[in-house]
């Protein structure tokens, strides 16, 4: 039987396993359209922009590992979408972003809501494809998944144009597919994975840094299984939070700019570094010159080209990540039928902890915890407390994020879902809509701050539209905050711009949009107020929680400086 | 571990590298893409496909610290239309490059543009009463020194093809 191009386009979702489409119609998508209409297998979900489209499919892929999928309109819609793909192209997200696009005969012709989408978009995808032929779009949807989420994953546009969606064809989906030019390392090479054994166990002060891929590559228990093994000290990065227990005494919690003195001090003084789908990021390293001037350093990347990019290191392994630590973790155990405990040089771990333990009883994190106006810590350590630690917490980008990412204590991976390394404000609402429809029955809170929520606010109408009981964790400064504290420290508090001369009332705001707001303006009040918002288990809740307006996220590191180079409370 | 500090190797080179990618639309842009986001060097770029009408071969030649050239071989072979790419500079191979030069060539300056070429193993493929167009193929090399030769001669106009390159014997990207 002949399909249309545009019901071959859902098929193929359908063959994928696609339960969700984050989109927003316009006129050279509307066959597309026309075709959702006509079945029920794949439910499309009406976002109020096309932004939030591409952060809901990202949330979505971000607590699930399976690719988000976006549906928009040529022109503006694709336009639109252009944050929210580079959003997940810096966190290597997979998504598949499907653009509508002109007529073929108009290609080219500065026709209505035309641009050239593969050409905006080529810089911030893993790939993309322009479909010239109906009979090519079955093959071209099997190359993008496959693509999208395998290797280092990543966003990648399909742009199709319009006629073809409603030409005929037979419809036959590949079952496999084989790229020539695109094969993903997946295993160690044997000999690296053998040195890297080698240098890890005669470590004398070893420090494991992990990263975002041990959450993308689904390797967390394999972190855990040789982490705990060697009783090494380990730090995450803001991406890779979860996939190590914050709550595991191994643990020093995050590096970086706003990471912890024990993380950051143990990352100078190490000898050995283990690197685990991390990629020495501007924000974690610190001036290049001044980083781990004393270590040896272990690479474990899928991503060859992420491999001595800012940092030289000495072992490079490239694969995926599960894999490689598996091979690691049998090589450590079988070595002369030891333990690993047993292989490692005792003595100087020993004296490594003692060290690492003064560094900790600095409490680099301690703030005034008997304030009465609210700080902003507080309410994360009271979250985490309401919500058992449990939940799925999405974020903007600013103070608050830094504060999530210091306070909650994620002891699980896909826990945290925020913008790193693009740091998008607005993500946070449309990323919390996508996990809540991966995951209906967990509880999703958006911790945000007022100048961020307002970027995309207008998906409190998404959320009505299908019942999403988010909460939202509003921690209103009444400040773009992390702007005012860089102006504080590096502009003599000259406060350009950082503050809106008037904000909405956001009880009332989300109440017109049919939901609960609770403003909170007293420590006291914020226990209260968080058990009765996570009570409301089927209404979106959003608490108004107005802090302390000049609050700071310490510690720093300041530009230009190295990891040892902190700025304490 | 740092690059900042290491200046023992911190000399610009040229590389000539040798890529085959899939003969698609868009292929070429994300290569000059890359080098423009990224910052990189393009001394010269060709391309055109080749005995498979499914592949291109294109010939791209950088300058850059051997840190910085291993970076741009391994974006490159990141982009997903690379099905293969190979650092020329790092083994024996042959480079060529063609130029096609239209010179003034009046009176006794004819008979000079004309030694010129026939030293450099050239030709002149056409001509007016008062111009020469000749083409002469070498490695960069050879081309710099016919154009630092023909430097008393009034130049009209110049165009080179960029480097060809392909590794000698055995060694090949195929
Ligand atoms: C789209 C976008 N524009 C600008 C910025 C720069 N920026 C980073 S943090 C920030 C302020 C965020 O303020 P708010 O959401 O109130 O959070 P707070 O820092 O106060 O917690 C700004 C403007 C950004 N990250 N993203």
């Amino acid at each position: 039987m002949e399909l249309t191009g545009a019901e071959v386009i859902i098929e193929c979702l359908k063959a994928e396993g696609v339960d969700y489409v984050f989109g927003y119609p316009g006129g050279a998508v509307l066959h597309i359209y026309d075709a959702f209409y006509k079945q029920d297998d794949v439910q499309h979900i009406l976002v109020r922009h096309e932004q939030g489209a591409t952060h809901a499919a990202d949330g979505y892929a971000r607590a699930t590992g399976k690719a988000g999928v976006v549906l928009v309109t040529s022109g503006p819609g694709a336009t639109n979408a252009v944050t929210g793909i580079a959003t997940a192209y810096m966190d290597s997200i997979p998504m598949i972003v499907i653009t509508g696009q002109v007529p073929k005969h108009l290609i080219g012709n500065d026709a209505f809501q035309e641009v050239d989408s593969v050409g905006i978009t080529r810089p911030i995808v893993k790939h993309n494809f322009l479909i010239n032929d109906v009979n090519d779009i079955a093959e071209t949807f099997k190359k993008a998944f496959y693509v999208a989420t395998t290797g280092r994953p990543g966003p990648v546009v399909i742009d199709i144009p319009k006629d073809i969606t409603a030409e005929k064809v037979a419809f036959e989906y590949p079952a496999e597919i084989d790229m020539r030019s695109y094969n993903p390392t997946v295993k160690g090479h044997n000999g690296q994975i053998k040195r890297a054994v080698d240098m890890i166990v005669k470590a004398e002060r070893p420090m494991i840094y992990s990263g975002g891929g041990v959450i993308l590559g689904n390797g967390s228990e394999q972190l855990r299984t040789f982490t705990r093994s060697l009783g090494y000290p380990i730090t995450q990065t803001l991406m890779g939070l979860g996939a190590f227990p914050a709550s595991d005494p191994l643990s020093l919690g995050m590096l970086g700019m706003h990471g912890t003195y024990e993380a950051n001090m143990g990352m100078h003084h190490c000898d050995v570094l283990i690197a685990i789908g991390a990629r020495f990021d501007d924000r974690v390293t610190g001036a290049l010159e001044k980083f781990c001037p004393e270590a040896k350093i272990i690479h474990i990347d899928v991503d060859p080209a992420s491999i001595s990019k800012n940092v030289k290191v000495d072992i490079p392994i490239v694969g995926e990540v599960a894999p490689v630590l598996d091979a690691i973790n049998a090589q450590i155990g079988q070595k002369g039928g030891k333990a690993a405990a047993e292989q490692t040089n005792k003595a100087a771990l020993e004296k490594w902890w003692a060290q690492i333990n003064e560094w900790r009883a600095q409490d680099c994190l301690k703030y005034d915890r008997e304030s009465e106006i609210i700080k902003p810590q507080f309410v994360i350590e009271e979250l985490h407390k309401v919500t058992n630690g449990d939940a799925f917490i999405t974020s903007d980008v600013g103070q608050h994020q830094m504060f999530a990412a210091q306070y909650y204590g994620f002891d699980k991976p896909r826990r945290w879902i925020n913008s790193g390394g693009l740091g998008t404000m607005g993500f946070g609402l449309p990323a919390a809509m996508g996990v809540q429809l991966a995951h209906p029955d967990e509880t999703v809170a958006c911790i945000t701050g007022e100048s961020s929520i307002q970027m995309c606010i207008q998906e409190l109408s998404t959320c009505k539209q299908y019942g999403m009981p988010l909460k939202i964790i509003n921690l209103n400064n009444g400040y773009m905050g992390m702007v005012r504290q860089w102006q504080e420290f590096f502009y003599e508090k000259r406060y350009a711009m950082s503050y809106f001369d008037a904000l909405p009332d956001f009880v009332a705001l989300a109440e017109s949009f049919g939901h609960v707001g609770i403003k909170v303006e007293k420590s006291s009040d914020v226990r209260p107020a968080l058990e009765e918002a996570f009570k409301q288990k089927d209404r979106l809740v959003f608490l108004d929680f107005i802090t302390d307006r000049e609050e700071n996220v310490y510690p720093m590191i300041p530009a230009g400086a190295g990891l040892n180079e902190m700025i304490l409370v | 571990m740092v690059y900042e500090e290491d200046n023992s190797e911190a000399v610009e080179m040229k590389h000539i590298i040798s890529i085959l990618l899939e003969n698609e639309a868009g292929a070429l842009s994300r290569v000059a893409g890359l080098f423009s986001a990224r910052a990189y060097n393009i001394e010269s770029l060709t391309v055109a496909p080749t005995d498979d009408p499914s592949l291109s071969r294109m010939t791209l030649v950088t300058t850059g610290t051997d840190e910085i050239v291993e970076q741009v071989c391994k974006q490159l072979n990141k982009l997903v239309d690379v099905v293969k790419l190979v650092n020329l500079t790092d083994d024996v191979h042959v480079e060529r490059e063609l130029i096609l030069i239209k010179v003034k060539a009046e009176n006794e300056q004819r008979d000079e543009v004309k030694r010129i070429v026939d030293i450099f193993h050239g030709h002149v493929i056409d001509m007016t009463n008062s111009t020469y167009t000749i083409e002469v193929t070498g490695d960069s090399e050879k081309i710099d020194a016919l154009l630092k030769a023909l430097e008393g001669i009034t130049m009209l106009e110049v165009v080179r093809s960029g480097q060809l390159g392909m590794g000698r014997g055995d060694k090949g990207i195929v």
